[in-house]
């Protein structure tokens, strides 16, 4: 029984998320490490590429971690080592893609998709409504309605 | 007129699938260096210890002619398929190599290098990884072609193959001597 419950608890231990920050990469300065942090959370690590440096346990993900840390020790501003990060591997290591002519179709493309369809849908239910309203029907002549009446007195 | 427009959500669908389909032919490991055309990184690395005799490799020796800057380690599979490549291109076809050797044990590059040949003019150690951040090198291996004004013009990334040689590097060795 001991052993099974020993058994069921390590197995949860591995449900936490293991964590890719090694204690000696931890800046004593809490300040500093929670900059450290949320800057790392927002770089991608380029060999695994769909992980952040935060998350990655490559090799280059840590070098790039420590590196983030050098420069917020240097004492350089949240957005200067971002751009220490960028100058090197480009935009492509920004998790969050920058608004700007290059991008342009990634930010702006799903709303003109969306405005596209909202055009095409109002011009369709436009002309159908014309339709239901017999815009382009001509009236009934005198021998069509005497079938109609003929027609709907039959079920009485 | 009206008929067309019909067709117009098919020939959406067709523009997309092929602009999907052109989209499966792309590495999406090779990520476009955000230093071409930039001048390449300054930077002063020592010789691997024990191999001074070429001394190590600065941004000084960039200058001058058109060189191909290779980054390399001893434990990267991959540097080995190419670096009989590599060892064509310095001995063979003309162009100046120089290595960068990448978070590697001296006496594992030594022993590499006195396996598989030194081609390189000059190699320098770098044994943190911190001067190949600057290059913005992410796997090894890669290659920089640098123009006669130490300009980064063509990177590279992964083995170079003959192919790669043939079509692209010197080619463009070529027009960058002109240049």
């Amino acid at each position: 029984m001991k052993r099974l419950l020993l058994a069921a608890l390590l197995a949860l231990s591995t449900l936490a998320p293991a964590l890719a920050v090694q204690p000696d990469e931890v800046l004593p300065d809490p300040a500093l490490e929670t900059r450290a942090r949320a800057i790392s959370q927002e770089l991608r690590c380029l060999v695994c590429q769909n992980q952040s440096i935060d998350d990655s346990n490559a090799p280059l993900a840590r070098d790039l971690r420590l590196l983030v840390r050098d420069r917020l020790k240097a004492g350089d501003s949240d957005d200067k080592v971002m751009e220490y990060v960028t100058d090197r591997y480009g935009d492509y290591v920004l998790l969050r893609p920058p608004f700007k002519a290059t991008t342009l179709v990634l930010w702006v493309g799903p709303f003109a998709v969306l405005l596209l369809g909202a055009a095409g849908t109002f011009l369709f239910l436009r002309g159908r409504r014309g339709v239901a309203a017999g815009a382009d029907t001509a009236p009934l002549s005198a021998d069509e309605r005497r079938r109609l009446d003929a027609l709907l007195r039959k079920d009485d | 007129m009206r008929r067309l427009l019909y067709l117009l959500p098919f020939l959406l669908f067709l523009g997309v699938g092929v602009a999907f389909y052109l989209g499966f032919e792309r590495d999406p490991r090779d990520i476009p260096s955000a230093l071409i055309d930039k001048p390449a990184p300054t930077f002063d690395l020592p010789a691997v210890p024990g191999q001074p005799a070429t001394g190590g490799l600065s941004s000084a020796k960039l200058t001058g002619d058109v060189t191909l800057v290779n980054v390399f380690a001893s434990w990267c599979i991959p540097c080995k398929a190419e670096h009989p490549v590599i060892t064509r291109l310095s001995r063979e076809q003309g162009v100046t190599v120089f290595g960068i050797n990448y978070k590697d044990k001296p006496e594992d590059a030594l022993t590499w290098l006195s396996r598989n040949g030194n081609p390189y003019a000059a190699i320098g150690a770098d044994q943190d990884g911190r001067v190949s951040i600057d290059w913005g090198v992410y796997g090894v291996p890669e290659s920089y072609l640098i123009d006669r004004k130490g300009r980064i013009r063509f990177k590279h990334v992964g083995p170079l193959t003959p192919q790669v040689v043939e079509e692209q590097i010197l080619p463009m060795v070529k027009h960058l001597r002109q240049g």
